[in-house]
């Protein structure tokens, strides 16, 4: 229990010292690699190096004694694409795509041998990497939201101590008032990383302004886009530095409670949070008079059904209070009447991850990464037709030319690049043009896309746009609260009008629908979800409409991605009549004479392909 | 000095802001009727049918019911962009919105029908979706077809904020969403009161009132029945807006006249069972003033309070008085009267209420004349009856109603308006008949809209604290300051209506304002009348000595019981 500013100094001087050199195997347990039996390899190598008499330690202890190996489930690297990992330190060697066959290896070359095994290493173009830093993937990155995740293990408050852990709130509660706390976040610019950008520094500002007694602080941690897992990320691995932030935003605008609004979703980030904050008690970081001063602060974790729309921060606040998670008009704003209609700070978790680092080393420091207006760095979920996907994070401004290729690898299989979706499904998609954009908020704005919650999903030329546009609506619509009409009514008609097109019974008038549809729910839908709801399908129509005539007029889909667009024909010269795709048609849409070349009837033919494997002759083909 | 008043733009007008809480308020005040479905000023703001939206300035789009007026604002109500809009938006709500206009329950009265024909939509580009209803006829009171609901929201906030009921709520998300009783059960199931607000606030025919028309035409064109009929007071006052006339007009002549034509055998006059009431109610009062543990005594003339003190105050049903309301009294009285006539008597009440169908229904009324009510007519049925017949209401000669129940008080016409039923207890108990202490009463604070009000009254040594609530919600917080220890009463008077019966469900739908006016032509009605206390009517005396002789209690008095499953 640490009882006053001293203490909390003492105890992180000892597990700075204890971490020092030692030698330490830090296995990836972020949920990527978890998937991948990262437990299974923990295990293993746990077993091994009992059996073979490896002094292994799995707590960082206080007091080291000697020849240690620490043996650590650390939260997610990143690099979901090569998983499951596994770093060795202090050599800061990566394994990629690690089998628990590869266990016994391990321990003995590398652990006791200290030889590092090429055949576990990262290649790319030939080239072996050994060093995790090395590998291009992270070498472009700039690594401060996320900057121990990976390194640390996730579970142990004691790490977070000895990586520098709540300096940040010592500093807040000893060295620094609350009015200069929030102009050193005014003057860092940082902005709300869940999408809208918002300066944090003015939001702290109107709720430190609000002469309400009782006050909360929210960390929105609904992470809902489709392929997104920044925020799920940092709860997984570094839960401290977020829960940090809250506490010096609690300390900055006179709130006592902090509230944690997870998705039910991310079990192992509700399980790390939990875990962290039960250990925050234990050291006297949360709870009554911390550290002995007049401070006090509990923190509370809720759980979301995993409603996409209870990330927009009036449905969060409602769903917390036990309500239908459902947007409300403002005015009063969160800030005036958020959760219990009390002043309330709601940013979400990248946001806060932000903060320790910016008050340790002060505003100046993080304006000098990234473009002024919107400096620091931003966490992206890369996916989609990507070499290297996985959580990235780069300083703000980065090009997507660099993030695509030199993080990302490139596009898969030497195919060529057509266009990436940012945003979710909330944001447009980029193209070939755009190539060379800076990513922070205010470029993308200019060409009508926004970086959301940082979701980047690569796509390829086999990729119909119009197929994307109908998948994001199809989520829109069906995570539409159901309140306001034009969101509720119109999502549901612009889906319907792209499964029409899709299915091939798209009319000409459907375009100027779609887009006087898109019109009528972006001015005038409640909330912001609503308001965006639209943006996937304008901007693919903007981008893509050649693609979308096609659809509608020519009745094709060049990617061959629409099944019901799709042509199967026998060419005659090749067919030899030997009906043997007519017995394999489930629907008896082939007929013919025996040896006069065979017809396919496109009325009834369902596309299942089933005549084109088995044509000897290689006569079947789709158009 | 004073501060600078402020104004804003509408449309190129200058607008002087007072204290309106939104734009929209703003703009109606401007003369400018624009559109919504989900906004009463009443409820709570939910912004979600976006049809009130206006541009501003700049060229942006803004909801106006929830956009707070500042000074120098500049916005515009009807442009190309925001007509756009309000069209797509009425395109979208008819494409998911069961159209069967011709046959529908509100066809004429249906807000969306109105606008979508205002705003000329003619075509709907969307395929439909809602083409079969979903009914829910479960309830005596209301109707609810889901396949017509554009869920505006208005009836869940009613029911909850004003009502204090919260019987429906959303369930289910997107273009799934629908109103409905938890786990879908039937409304009948549910806490709900019956109080047909929600059917009040209902811009379409998603919630409609029950309809017995049919049932009384076939109960009329019978030969072997006997069709006797009582009118409430707040019907004289609601009736007459359906045939164009001004708000709060006393129509009762018209309307005697009218239910003749229609064949009714006898015509009655509720304040008749408002008198009896009275009588009975303030003797309940007395006898429980002697023993103080009996106190508060809550009036119980409005079945919708019954239901909720049901439902949600079991503790407080020996509080409830035992008087029937003057409805089930009158209907009682009405079948004991005319048992022997050789035909079978077929008792219908016109009221403005919806709870009054599901009274009427209840067990606790039905003895061995038959349920005291057989039939309840809302004013809005009463007026669709003299339509379908053809009666041109406007120029009918009034009449008077039939003997021997012709006579009632203006302290019985006052039962229609919240604290009229206080207001004719007092004139019961007082001491002082004078016209001068009549005058006195009117200023006590026992009149007007108020939710919550309060008075004292002097009877013999003791002081009488007396409370008047309408809405429940208000009846809610009242019960749950008394019993805190905030609030002590000896008399309480419960309307479960915001205004009482003139704001009833059945009553044609109207403003606030429109309410007001008809709780004002009641009390009109009591200046006009010549007696103005209940025990004066003469009729009372006849029926004590007569039909109610040896029958007091179990023709006018029941007791609720707590029926919750334990």
């Amino acid at each position: 229990m640490l009882k006053n500013r001293q203490d909390l100094i003492d105890i992180r001087r000892i597990y700075e010292a204890a971490a020092g050199h030692e030698r330490k195997i830090l296995v990836c347990c972020g949920t990527g690699c978890m998937a991948g039996g990262a437990l299974n390899i923990y295990a293993e190598l746990k077993r091994i190096m009992d059996e073979k008499g490896v002094n292994c330690s799995v707590e960082l202890e206080k007091d080291p004694h000697g020849d240690v190996v620490g043996l650590k489930k650390s939260g997610c690297h990143g690099f979901c694409e090569m998983g499951p990992l596994v770093r060795i330190e202090p050599h800061g060697w990566l394994y990629v795509k690690v089998k628990a066959e590869d266990c016994e290896e391990i321990v003995e070359k590398t652990i006791i041998g200290g030889e590092y095994i090429e055949r576990l290493g990262y290649r790319q173009n030939g080239v072996l990497y050994k060093e995790q830093e090395e590998i291009p993937f992270y070498k472009k990155q700039t690594r401060l939201a996320l900057e121990h995740c990976g390194h640390i293990d996730a579970t142990s408050i004691n790490e977070y101590f000895a990586a520098g852990g709540y300096k940040a709130l010592e500093k807040a509660l000893f060295d620094m008032t609350r009015e200069e706390i929030i102009q050193e976040i005014e003057l860092s610019n940082l902005r709300g990383r869940g999408g809208g950008g918002f300066p944090t520094g003015k939001k702290w500002r109107q709720v430190y302004n609000q002469p309400e007694g009782t006050k909360y602080i929210v960390c929105n941690g609904d992470e809902g886009d489709p392929g997104a897992f920044m925020d799920r990320s940092i709860m997984e691995g570094d839960p401290h530095r977020m829960l940090e932030g809250m506490m010096i935003a609690g300390i900055a605008c006179g709130a006592q409670e902090g509230y944690i609004y997870v998705r039910a979703e991310y079990p192992l980030a509700i399980e790390r949070l939990r875990a962290a904050i039960d250990q925050m008690y234990e050291a006297g970081i949360l709870g009554k008079n911390i550290l002995g001063t007049d401070f006090s602060f509990d923190m509370h974790i809720n759980r979301g059904a995993g409603a996409f729309v209870c990330g927009e921060g009036s449905a969060l606040t409602a769903s917390i209070e036990g309500q239908r998670g459902m947007p409300r008009v403002k005015p009063p704003r969160t800030v005036e009447k958020g959760l219990f209609a009390k002043p309330t700070v709601l940013n979400n978790v990248e946001t806060y991850a932000n903060v320790a680092p910016i008050i340790v080393k002060g505003a100046n420091w993080y304006k000098s990464i990234g473009p002024e207006k919107s400096p620091g760095t931003k966490a992206f979920a890369l996916t989609g037709n990507v070499v290297n996907t996985g959580l990235i994070e780069v300083p703000m401004g980065t090009k997507l030319r660099e993030v695509i290729y030199d993080i990302g690898g490139g596009i898969r299989g030497g195919k060529e690049f057509k266009a990436v979706q940012i945003g979710g499904p909330s944001g447009g998609c980029l193209i070939e043009n755009n190539l060379e954009l800076a990513l922070d908020f205010d470029s993308l704005k200019k060409v009508g896309a926004m970086i959301g919650s940082g979701g980047l999903v690569v796509m390829d030329e086999d990729t119909c746009m119009v197929e994307v546009a109908r998948f994001f609506m199809n989520f829109t619509q069906n995570e539409s609260c159901g309140k306001c009409v034009p969101c509720r009514e119109g999502t549901k008609r612009m889906l319907e009008i792209l499964e029409r097109i899709v299915a091939g019974k798209g009319v000409p008038e459907d375009i100027d629908l779609l887009l006087e549809l898109a019109d009528t729910i972006s001015s005038t839908a409640l909330c912001g979800l609503g308001k965006t709801a639209a943006f996937p399908v304008v901007s693919t129509i903007k981008n893509f409409r050649e693609e979308y005539m096609e659809h509608i007029v020519d009745k094709v889909c060049k990617t061959k991605t629409c099944t019901a667009l799709k042509k199967i024909v026998i060419d005659p010269e090749l067919c030899k009549g030997c009906s043997k795709c007519a017995r394999n048609c489930p629907v008896g849409a082939i007929t013919g004479e025996i040896k006069k070349p065979f017809v396919i009837d496109q009325n009834k033919c369902i596309k299942c392909g089933a005549c084109l494997d088995g044509c000897p002759f290689k006569a079947i083909k789709e158009a | 000095m004073c501060a600078k008043p402020k104004t804003m733009m509408i449309d190129g007008m200058p607008v002087l802001i007072e204290n309106e809480k939104n734009i929209l308020e703003v703009i109606r005040k401007a003369g400018i009727d624009l559109p919504t479905f989900c906004y009463h000023s009443e409820l709570s703001t939910y912004g979600a049918c976006r049809m009130c939206v206006v541009e501003n300035k700049w060229g942006d789009i803004e909801a106006s019911c929830s956009s707070v007026p500042r000074d120098g604002m500049e916005i515009w109500t009807n442009t190309p962009k925001v007509r756009k809009y309000r069209k797509m938006i009425l395109e979208l709500l008819l494409s998911s919105h069961c159209r069967d206009c011709t046959t529908c329950n509100q066809n004429g009265t249906c807000k969306l029908q109105e606008l979508a024909r205002r705003y000329g939509v003619s075509h709907v580009r969307f395929e439909n979706s809602k083409t079969v209803p979903e009914i829910d006829d479960s309830s005596a009171s209301i109707t609810r077809d889901m396949s017509k609901c554009i869920l505006c929201g208005d009836c869940v906030r009613v029911c909850d904020e004003v009502m204090a009921v919260g019987a429906i709520d959303f369930a289910g998300r997107g273009s799934k969403m629908k109103v409905t009783p938890a786990f879908g059960e039937p409304i009948s199931t549910t806490s709900c009161v019956g109080c047909g607000q929600c059917a009040a606030v209902c811009p379409t025919g998603a919630i409609t009132i029950k309809n017995d028309v049919a049932a009384v035409w076939d109960a009329l064109s019978d030969p072997n029945n006997e069709v006797v009929v009582q009118v409430a007071p707040a019907v004289r006052v609601g009736i007459g807006q359906m045939f164009g006339m001004k708000g709060g007009e006393d129509v009762m002549g018209k309307v005697v006249s009218a239910l003749r034509r229609l064949g009714f055998n006898k015509v009655f006059d509720t304040i008749t069972g408002a008198d009896l009431t009275v009588l009975e109610e303030t003797n309940e009062f007395l006898t429980r003033l002697e023993n103080p543990e009996k106190l508060p005594l809550f009036t119980s003339c409005c079945p919708a309070w019954v239901k909720y003190a049901e439902e949600k105050h079991p503790e407080l049903l020996a509080h409830l008085s035992t008087c029937r309301s003057p409805m089930q009294m009158f209907g009682a009285v009405l079948k004991e009267q005319y048992k022997n006539t050789g035909k079978k008597i077929i008792s219908v009440a016109i009221m403005p209420c919806t709870a009054k169908k599901s009274e009427a229904k209840r067990a606790e009324f039905n003895d061995e004349q038959g349920p005291a009510t057989d039939f309840v007519l809302t004013t809005q049925e009463l007026g669709q009856m003299i339509k379908e017949a053809g009666i041109v209401f406007n120029e009918l000669d009034p009449q008077v109603v039939d003997q021997p129940f012709g006579i009632g008080s203006g302290a019985g016409v006052i039962f229609g308006v919240t604290g009229g039923v206080t207001e004719a207890v007092i004139r019961r108990v007082s001491e002082d008949k004078s016209n001068a202490a009549l005058r006195i009463l009117e200023y006590k604070g026992v009149r007007g809209f108020e939710g919550i009000k309060e008075t004292e009254v002097e009877v013999g040594e003791t002081v009488i604290r007396i409370a008047v609530v309408s809405g429940l919600a208000n009846a809610e917080k009242l019960i749950k300051e008394m019993q805190e220890g905030k609030r002590f009463y000896h008399f309480v008077e419960v309307m479960a209506c915001p205004g009482g019966c003139v704001s009833g469900a059945g009553q044609p739908v109207g403003t606030l304002a429109m309410k007001k006016k008809r709780g004002e032509g009641l009390y009109q009605a009591d200046k006009m009348s010549i007696l103005k206390h209940s025990e004066e009517n003469p009729t009372l005396a006849g029926l004590y000595s007569g039909v109610l002789k040896g029958k007091v209690h179990e023709l006018l008095h029941r007791t609720y019981v707590d029926k919750r499953i334990k």
